[in-house]
């Protein structure tokens, strides 16, 4: 087990392209890293140099406080999951699993010994003997793993392990993972485009674009304290509603059907109520709800969500809400509402909105406005 | 959907039988005169089968008859063809194998240049690299022989042998060499434990396909053989064009498929692996 | 410092190409600038390294026989592919039609590749000799007056390897055209039924436009074995009768290895060089061009 640390890291390809800006990260042993973010913002590139499989042109890559940026990958102790399972096709189950354990002289008896711990760790024994062809996406998957956790290296990457997988199996293979995360307490860095894999698994995520991490923290931490509206639409689903609007010592003005409602801030967010000030609202589905619900769970005695009647334009049930939409600021809005108090379509209901979650944003520069600015 | 059997179906079907009747042909024709006699060859007509098949000239063609200035029949010529192809054929086809490995997975810079190079290479008549390659085998002693026939076939396939399994290794997954990288496995290793024992189809298709070019082929043969070396090739060309007394034309026919039975055989038996070799190396060209 | 292990895999895949690097760039490249550079000197039997400018070329160029294998090639390339195309893509559309028997069919059309060019051209040799092949046997059916004395005729000798080439070739143009044929979706030619398209209209219209990078490449190489051609030519008519029927590579042989004029010879091969540069260039050039701007 070993902590991991990313210094100043930038890659830079040989054509020009800067993948990655300068990377900053640090994490402990035992902690389970999630580097999350849309195609091509870096962070497989990052993983692959975290592995040694593409070279570092600038900054620090440790583990376990060791610098191994001229280390290769088979020397750093690491192991490696990867999304197409990269199976050896002409090897049995067996054989795949000991194949690195082959190449680093570990004794016959021992691997033997190896291979079947893992085996029944991940309830494959009856599966030794068969063909990566002869398995299903999900045990070929395991044996994937297994063959990872058969090295006992001091640190997990995996490459999107899951995206192959379909939805039902990838929800199994998530706790599975997590599972052993706990019983093996290895640390791990995990990258994926998947937010709420991103949200159920990790300790601490790093929400990357372009090249940079855009926020790195716990993953409450994230979901309730954005740090851009990077950040804040891509975590969270269904994500997060963006309502542009006016700030006025009154508080935000909502424009809905032709009429203007002021929205009164929360303590929490009052004093940053400039007269005038052009804002993006950020406040999540939840936080728009039905009346009822709104007083059932009300929290704070000094706010109270303010309720407003609103035409709804279309609604969706889910089984345990019905998100229901409606057009608030030139915006669609979601707002998640208990399936019986959901109006139909075209029809009025009473909507709370709860502001005392909600984050501003500066239209311009994308970033939250906290306290500082 | 079974299609009827209609007017335009029967139509359809008659045409690709006449079609095949004109492939057949040819050889039907070789077979046909090879066994008939020089009599019944002058006087009967070119489709008819032979009254009395005889196989002397199939022995005549094997051991006796004359190419040039020699008089003993193909069998010296086909075998200088084996001992010439097999070589090339293994050699060409395993330097390819290694270097199609490098193309596909473990580029570097100018390694696609390097591809480009080769590639155009396949393109080039050969009348453009004889003359000095002649007077290269003559410095090195290997004029007219076996050996240097051998060599110049390697050099001059390896082009199409790294373009085959360049092309057929680039649809392993690159993960599968991560993988492999991360367990500890080096360049050698790989190959040996992960590419080589996918390879089958390939080696087949470059094998069939390398063989069949070397065998049949008669420029390289014509001006690297000499007298001694000589492919089959070239013996039966000289056999069926020596201009020196009765023609047998029994004979020459009975050469032409003696030249052509281990090319013959090979396509009746692996023909999957030739057409596989054909859209594999053309249409990717 | 970098692992040894680093840096054997970094060098490695660079050693363990280079043999066939150098040996490319030496046999290839090498040994054309080596031709180009005998074209350019006064070389007859023996190297000899007086440069003699464009002097060989010039007496190329003065040379009938040179120009009679510059047109039989024009001649042959022309008739080859064109016939080996329209052969090859007729008979690949009725083998697309689900026929029964038709891996049978295809390795009859395909057989003759297997073929050395020596065997084909002595095969035909011997069909479509006047006096006792192809001529003698349809007199024999009744028809006293019909001739077939190409291969004896100077005028239509270089025919004679048309037609044995288009049946060596024509197979293989197919199977390539049939692989192209199977290579597009189905549902692009439900959707032309749906629309009312008749089978005609679909071919010509749908399905071989989709045809159109197979036809670069069959195209290409079709190009490049008649610019070659010496086997074929060699075994069915020796270039003659005289030099009716002589081609460039024909014509490279004769006057680097029998007749001792290595200069003229080498100028000749850097012709065909040119000739196969001059096609290739501009083919690769529309066929990238065509896939930039997307189809």
């Amino acid at each position: 087990m070993a902590s991991l640390s990313i210094r100043k890291v930038r890659k830079v390809y040989p054509n020009g392209a800067e993948v990655l800006k300068g990377i900053d990260l640090e994490i402990a042993d035992g902690e389970f890293l999630i580097l999350v973010g849309g195609s091509g913002c870096g962070k497989s590139t990052l993983l692959n140099m975290i592995a040694g499989l593409e070279p570092v042109t600038d900054g620090e890559v440790l583990i376990g406080g060791k610098v191994v940026n001229h280390v290769p990958p088979k020397s750093r102790d690491i192991a490696m999951v990867f999304q197409s399972y990269a199976l050896y096709p002409t090897m049995t189950v067996r054989e795949n699993i000991s194949f690195g354990l082959g190449i680093r002289k570990v004794p016959k008896g021992e691997q033997k010994a190896i291979v079947e711990r893992v085996a029944e760790t991940l309830q494959m024994t009856h599966l030794l003997d068969r063909k990566p062809a002869m398995l299903s996406g999900g045990q070929r998957q395991r044996v994937a793993m297994g063959r990872a956790i058969a090295r006992d290296p001091a640190l997990f990457l995996f490459d999107e392990p899951l995206s192959n997988l379909d939805a039902k199996l990838r929800v199994e293979m998530r706790a599975e993972i997590k599972l052993l995360h706990q019983r093996l307490g290895s640390t791990i860095v995990y990258v994926t485009h998947d937010q709420i894999e991103a949200m159920t698994l990790g300790d601490k995520i790093a929400v990357m674009k372009d090249g940079v991490v855009q926020q790195f923290g716990s993953p409450q931490d994230i979901y309730d304290n954005p740090a851009n509206l990077f950040v804040a639409g891509f975590i969270g689903s269904p994500s997060m509603n963006f309502l542009r609007g006016r700030l006025t010592a009154d508080g935000f003005a909502l424009e809905h059907g032709g009429r203007t409602a002021m929205l009164p801030l929360p303590p929490a967010l009052a004093p940053l109520a400039a007269a005038g000030r052009d804002v993006i609202l950020g406040i999540r589905p939840e936080h728009i709800t039905d009346a009822d619900s709104a007083r059932a769970g009300a929290s704070s005695a000094s706010y109270h969500p303010t309720e407003l009647e609103c035409t709804i334009e279309m609604t969706e049930p889910t089984g345990p809400d019905t998100l229901v939409f409606a057009l608030f600021n030139g915006v669609r809005a979601t707002c998640r509402t208990h399936p019986r108090s959901a109006a139909l379509p075209g029809r009025p209901m009473t909507l709370a909105f709860d502001l005392s979650k909600a984050v501003l944003f500066d239209p311009v520069t994308e970033q939250r406005i906290s306290q500082d600015h | 959907m079974a299609a009827k059997l209609t007017f335009g179906r029967a139509a359809l079907y008659l045409l690709l039988a006449l079609c095949a009747l004109y492939y057949l042909m040819p050889l039907y024709v070789m077979l046909v005169t090879s066994f008939k006699s020089l009599d019944e060859i002058r006087a009967g007509n070119l489709l008819g089968l032979p009254a009395a098949p005889s196989a002397a000239a199939w022995a005549k063609a094997w051991a006796g008859a004359c190419t040039g200035a020699q008089c003993d029949g193909l069998a010296p010529y086909f075998w200088n063809s084996v001992k010439m192809a097999i070589p090339a054929v293994l050699i060409s086809t395993a330097i390819g194998s290694i270097n199609g490995y490098v193309l596909a997975h473990w580029r570097f810079r100018g390694s696609e240049i390097v591809f480009t190079a080769l590639m155009v290479g396949c393109f080039i008549p050969f009348q453009v690299v004889i003359l000095p390659m002649a007077r290269l085998l003559g410095m090195a002693e290997m004029a007219n022989t076996t050996a240097g026939l051998a060599f110049v076939h390697i050099v001059y396939g390896l082009a199409f042998t790294t373009m085959f399994f360049r092309n057929y290794y680039v649809t392993v997954p690159e993960e599968l060499i991560k993988a492999a990288r991360i367990d500890g496995a080096g360049f050698f290793l790989i190959y040996r434990k992960i590419i080589f024992p996918l390879s089958l189809p390939i080696f087949m298709v470059c094998f069939i396909w390398q063989f069949t070019q070397i065998w049949n082929d008669f420029l390289f043969g014509v001006v690297f053989g000499g007298s001694d070396a000589q492919p089959v090739t070239v013996a039966l060309n000289n056999l069926v064009n020596t201009s020196t007394g009765v023609k047998e034309y029994n004979v020459d026919m009975a050469a032409a498929i003696i030249a052509a039975l281990p090319t013959l055989v090979l396509y009746l038996v692996a023909g999957k692996y030739f057409v596989r070799g054909l859209t594999a190396g053309a249409v990717k060209g | 410092m970098p692992s040894l292990s680093t840096l054997a895999d970094r060098w490695l895949p660079r050693l363990v190409l280079s043999p066939t690097i150098v040996a490319s760039l030496l046999f290839v490249y090498g040994f054309i600038a080596l031709t180009g550079f005998l074209s350019l000197t006064e070389s007859r039997l023996m190297p000899n390294y007086e440069y003699a400018g464009f002097g060989q070329y010039a007496e190329l160029f003065d040379l009938e026989r040179w120009w009679t294998a510059a047109a039989n090639l024009g001649i042959f390339g022309a008739l080859f592919v064109l016939f080996c195309l329209a052969l090859g893509l007729l008979l690949a559309i009725f083998l697309d039609q689900k026929i029964r028997l038709e891996g049978a069919l295809r390795a009859i059309y395909l057989y003759p590749i297997a073929l050395s060019f020596i065997v084909t051209g002595a095969a035909w040799k011997w069909i479509l000799n006047p006096g006792l092949g192809l001529e003698h046997m349809v007199r024999g059916w009744g028809f006293p007056d019909f001739t077939f004395d190409w291969l004896i005729n100077p005028d239509m000798a270089i025919y004679t390897v048309v037609i044995a080439g288009v049946w060596q070739s024509s197979g293989f143009v197919m199977a390539l055209f049939l692989a192209g044929l199977r290579g597009i979706d189905d549902s692009i030619i439900k959707a032309a039924q749906v629309d009312g398209a008749s089978l005609p209209t679909i071919y010509r219209r749908i399905v071989i436009p989709s045809l159109r990078p197979v036809f670069f490449s069959v195209f290409l190489i079709l190009a490049h074995i008649a610019i070659k051609s010496f086997d074929l030519v060699m075994a069915l008519t020796a270039g003659g009768p005289g030099t009716s029927s002589t081609v460039p590579a024909v014509f490279m042989y004769q006057y680097a290895f029998s007749r001792g004029q290595l200069g003229l010879g080498a100028a000749s091969a850097m012709m065909m060089l040119a000739t196969i540069m001059a096609v290739l260039v501009p083919m690769m050039y529309l066929e990238t061009k065509g896939t930039r701007h997307g189809r």
